[in-house]
Formats: structure tokens, C-alpha cells, sequence
């Protein structure tokens, strides 16, 4: 299998704190890969570097073409759509509204097609569909983040922590449906997790963190089974 | 005594228009930036006079009123792109100072292009009072324009794309970008659509103040007190804090203060507003960590 996105050499800083030193990884075509490791290890920074929402030194290709140093709506409109950290909600606007912003790239009509796709995974969006993003619950918003970026149309779907602050029913529930979106809409996913129990299930490669390096990568099957990164890094 | 305070309310909702309509422009700036464009006022001066430059040339008032609101807006965007874009995370002292700059500098312009000898601006509409005396011809036509243009900025922000994509750029950018909004554009987009409103607003006026190179000082005033009112955040509020602001003014003028002490109305506004209620009675309160 091809990889979809491939980086190289990969350096991120904040200001004068560097956090990425040189990291190598891919994402396969249509596969899901889990990015693993503790709080600070440089999970978020990595998903923030693909997309250009900072500075990069390093390689990174989309299907062969660089993007590293694009804008980051270019690398959007090439098909990269991130669900951010916190889950990046316009609040004050109504779902409906955080909808169509996400499909703000495509054809108005198609779009709204969509959105009738979106609801099978997600009745309870539909419901809410007039309601400002602001009062939703917190399952609710994540799905709604999720949708966001699904009506991207995108070929890569970059997902920080979706579990976060949630339920254990409700990301259970939110990770049964991003299974039902992988074979439906043929999208890789690279998955950012605290949770990497559910991340090795779900993914079927994984690359393992530790303060801005990369300390293992594999097979999720084979990670999952190593003992001593399990309790080193993946705390479980 | 009862109709001369409804002449007073009358005249002072259409003045009040135009308040509303520059605290509009103010917000659409200060949405997005965080910053009050002090040189908006001047803008609109500025746009008056290309508008009179027009009309002396032999253009009807309303295509010169069109003509200038379309150079306006190309200027505003340009303003944007050239001036405020390179200072996009400087701190906040600098882009104060380039606003002030600004507005010295438009200022000085419209003085030197077009000197600074009061003119007489033309109004559009008929020369008799309308409404049973209570308002003249030119303040019930200018209300409506008015009115006209805040309605067609509410449902261009409202009911296209990509209206709906400049109010997404000004409440978080950063999300904003993740779903391919060139967030850049919009900001100097709502500096174009600003200038242009300003221009519309400054052509309205200019029939009743005269039109000199300080014109919309005080107008500024009024409206920067008309949006602290409604919150400098909110449009809708913004909007009816420029009408209530008209309507106080007038009102105090008239039985209150006196029309030379007006102006200190629209400064203790501001200033009770910031002490009683600083988010205004529509705006949100934002909390921020430091």
C-alpha cells in the first residue's frame, strides 16, 4: 500500500521551545495510524505542523506533492482536515451554521446532500441542527467537530484526542462511528490519543512519542503487545 | 410640548441612523481585530468628497454615491492589505498608533486634495418636511437609506456563504483556516465593506452638517458612544446604540445641556458605559487568561 502522507526529518518550535527534533513517520493510504504518548511528548504539535498552523523545518509530501511551508487553508483545500484540540467550535454560531463552514470549500448543493449522510452517523445533530454549537454537550460538539471536518470531503482526517473529557459510552460510541466513516469514505485518519488502549485498538499502525522523538514505531498489533513500552510510555 | 418631543425623537432617530451606521462599520473592524479603527470617520470624509468630486464632474448624486462607495471599498481593502496586514501581531500600541496615524494623514488629505473651505453638499430628496412636519424630506430619505443599507449588510452576513465566512473568521480564526477560509481576505473584506458603509453614511450627512474635513469628528463620537452602548462587539447592538445615542442627543440638546454642550453627552456616555456596564447591554463578556 502507498503512503498518503509521508515526513521527514520534521522540526517544530514554538517560539524559542523546540518540541519536534526530527521526526520521521507515514500515514498509509486509507489506513488509520495512532500517534501515541505522554502529555507533552508533541502529539497536538505534530498534527499542528501538518497543517501549518506553525513554523516547520523538514520534509512533508501529500500524495507526493510538498506542504510543508503552505498556508495552512492551501494544505486544507488539498484535502487535510484536522478536528483540533478542544475541538475548535464556532460557539456562537448554530450547527447548522459550523456545517456549512465546513463544507465551505465545496459546491453549496453537493454539500448539503451530505449533510442528510451526516445525520445517519449522527441523528442527534439533526435534532439540533437550529441550536447554537455553544449548548451542546461535550459528545455532541466532538461529533459535531467530527462532521466539520467529514464535509471537508477530506483524504486525510487528522483527529487530537477525541475522547477527551468525554464518557466512556459516549467515545465508545463516537469510535464505532469513525469505523463506519473509514469504510465508508475510504479517508486515512492519523489519531491522536491520552486513551491508547482504544487508539491500538482502532488503528492499524502506531508511532510512539517521547518529548518531540520518535522512541517506537510499528504495527498496532505488535505494540500493543510489547510490554515495556506499554508500561513506559502507554501507561496501561 | 408633547409634538416638539416627538420632532426631537423624529429628528433624532434619523441623525441617529447615521451613528448607527458608522458604529456598524467600528464593529465590523473591531470584530475581527480587536481594535477601534479611530480613522474611520475620516474615511468617510474622504469618501464624501470623491462622492462631490463626482457629482461636480456632472454625475447624478446617486451614481456618484455608488462610485464612491465602490472606491471606498476597494481602498478599504487596500488599507488593509498594505497597512494594517504587516502589523497583524504587533502589539497593541502600535496598530493604535497606526490608526491615529491614519487619521491624521486622510485627514490632511482631504484638506489638501480638496481644501478646507466648508462646502455645500447636495441631498437627493425633496426640500419639504415629511410626516406631518416631523422630519424633513432629506431626513426621512436619509433614514431609509439607512435603513437599506443595515438591512442588506444583515442579510449579506446572514444568508451568504460568504458573509457567513467573514463572521466565522472574526470569532476564531485559527478554526476558521482548518476549514479553508482564506481568513486574510475576510479581514480585508470587512475593512472594504466598512469604508464602503462609512462612505454611504458620510454622503447622508454631508447634506445637513456641510461637508469640511473635520466633518465626521464628532460623528465619530457619537457613534463610537452609540456602539459602546449596544457592545463594541455586537452589530445589532451596535446599530441600536447608534439610534438611541441620536435620539439621547437630541433630546438633551434640546431640553438638557443645550446643542453647544451636546457633544459632552456622547463622553459621558462612554464613560458611563465603561463604568456601569463595559461590555454594553448586548455585548458578551470575554473572559481571558493571563
Amino acid at each position: 500500500m502507498t503512503n498518503l502522507l509521508e515526513a521527514k526529518g520534521l522540526h517544530a518550535a514554538y517560539g524559542e521551545t523546540r518540541v519536534l527534533h526530527g521526526i520521521d513517520f507515514a500515514i498509509r493510504q486509507g489506513g488509520v495510524t495512532a500517534l501515541l504518548g505522554a502529555n507533552g511528548a508533541g502529539k497536538t504539535t505534530t498534527l499542528r505542523a501538518i497543517c501549518g498552523l506553525i513554523r516547520t523545518r523538514g520534509e512533508m509530501t501529500l500524495d507526493g506533492k510538498r506542504i510543508d511551508g503552505m498556508a495552512t487553508e492551501d494544505i486544507v483545500r488539498l484535502g487535510v482536515a484536522h478536528v483540533p484540540e478542544g475541538r475548535g467550535t464556532f460557539m456562537e454560531l448554530t450547527v447548522e451554521e459550523n456545517m456549512r463552514l465546513g463544507a465551505y470549500t465545496r459546491p453549496a448543493r453537493e454539500a448539503t446532500d451530505d449533510f442528510e449522510h451526516m445525520f445517519d452517523y449522527f441523528p442527534r445533530l439533526k435534532e439540533r441542527y437550529k441550536q447554537q454549537a455553544g449548548t451542546l454537550s461535550g459528545g455532541e460538539q466532538q461529533m459535531l467537530a467530527i462532521v466539520r471536518a467529514l464535509l471537508l470531503r477530506p483524504r486525510l482526517l487528522l483527529l487530537d484526542e477525541p475522547s477527551f473529557g468525554l464518557a466512556p459510552l459516549i467515545v465508545q460510541e463516537i469510535f464505532r462511528i469513525l469505523g463506519r466513516i473509514k469504510e465508508d469514505a475510504g479517508v486515512s485518519i492519523l489519531l491522536v490519543e491520552q486513551n491508547a488502549a482504544i487508539a491500538l485498538e482502532f488503528a492499524e499502525d502506531a508511532y510512539v512519542l517521547e518529548t518531540g522523538r520518535i522512541v517506537m514505531a510499528g504495527s498496532s498489533a505488535d505494540i500493543s503487545k510489547d510490554e515495556g513500552i506499554r508500561r513506559s510510555y502507554l501507561g496501561y | 410640548m408633547l409634538a416638539g418631543v416627538l420632532h426631537q425623537i423624529m429628528s433624532g432617530l434619523a441623525t441617529g441612523g447615521i451613528y448607527a451606521s458608522v458604529a456598524l462599520a467600528l464593529v465590523m473592524i473591531y470584530q475581527s481585530t480587536h481594535h477601534v479603527n479611530f480613522a474611520q470617520g475620516e474615511m468617510a470624509t474622504f469618501s464624501t468628497y470623491v462622492a462631490l468630486m463626482f457629482i461636480n464632474a456632472g454625475f447624478s448624486y446617486w451614481e456618484a454615491l455608488v462610485m464612491a462607495v465602490v472606491l471606498s471599498f476597494i481602498v478599504g481593502v487596500a488599507i488593509e492589505r498594505v497597512l494594517m496586514r504587516p502589523l497583524a501581531n504587533a502589539p497593541v500600541l502600535a496598530s493604535v498608533g497606526v490608526f491615529i496615524g491614519l487619521l491624521l494623514v486622510v485627514n490632511a488629505m482631504s484638506g489638501w486634495f480638496f481644501d478646507y473651505t466648508i462646502k455645500q453638499f447636495p441631498s437627493p430628496f425633496p426640500d419639504h418636511p415629511m410626516l406631518g412636519g416631523y422630519l424633513s424630506g432629506h431626513e426621512l430619505g436619509s433614514t431609509g437609506v439607512t435603513l437599506l443599507v443595515l438591512l442588506s449588510v444583515y442579510l449579506f452576513f446572514r444568508h451568504t456563504r460568504l458573509g457567513l465566512a467573514m463572521r466565522a473568521a472574526a470569532h476564531n480564526a485559527t478554526s476558521s483556516r482548518l476549514v479553508g477560509i482564506r481568513v486574510g481576505w475576510m479581514l480585508a473584506l470587512g475593512w472594504g465593506l466598512a469604508a464602503a458603509i462609512g462612505a454611504v453614511a458620510g454622503c447622508m450627512v454631508a447634506p445637513i452638517v456641510f461637508l469640511d474635513p473635520n466633518m465626521m469628528g464628532g460623528i465619530l463620537l457619537y457613534a463610537f458612544a452609540g456602539a459602546l452602548l449596544g457592545g463594541i462587539d455586537s452589530p445589532l447592538g451596535s446599530v441600536l446604540g447608534g439610534f438611541a445615542v441620536g435620539v439621547i442627543e437630541n433630546l438633551g440638546g434640546a431640553y438638557l445641556v443645550g446643542t453647544e454642550l451636546k457633544l459632552t453627552m456622547a463622553l459621558v456616555i462612554i464613560v458611563g458605559v465603561l463604568l456601569i456596564k463595559p461590555t454594553g447591554l448586548m455585548g458578551r463578556r470575554v473572559y481571558s487568561r493571563v
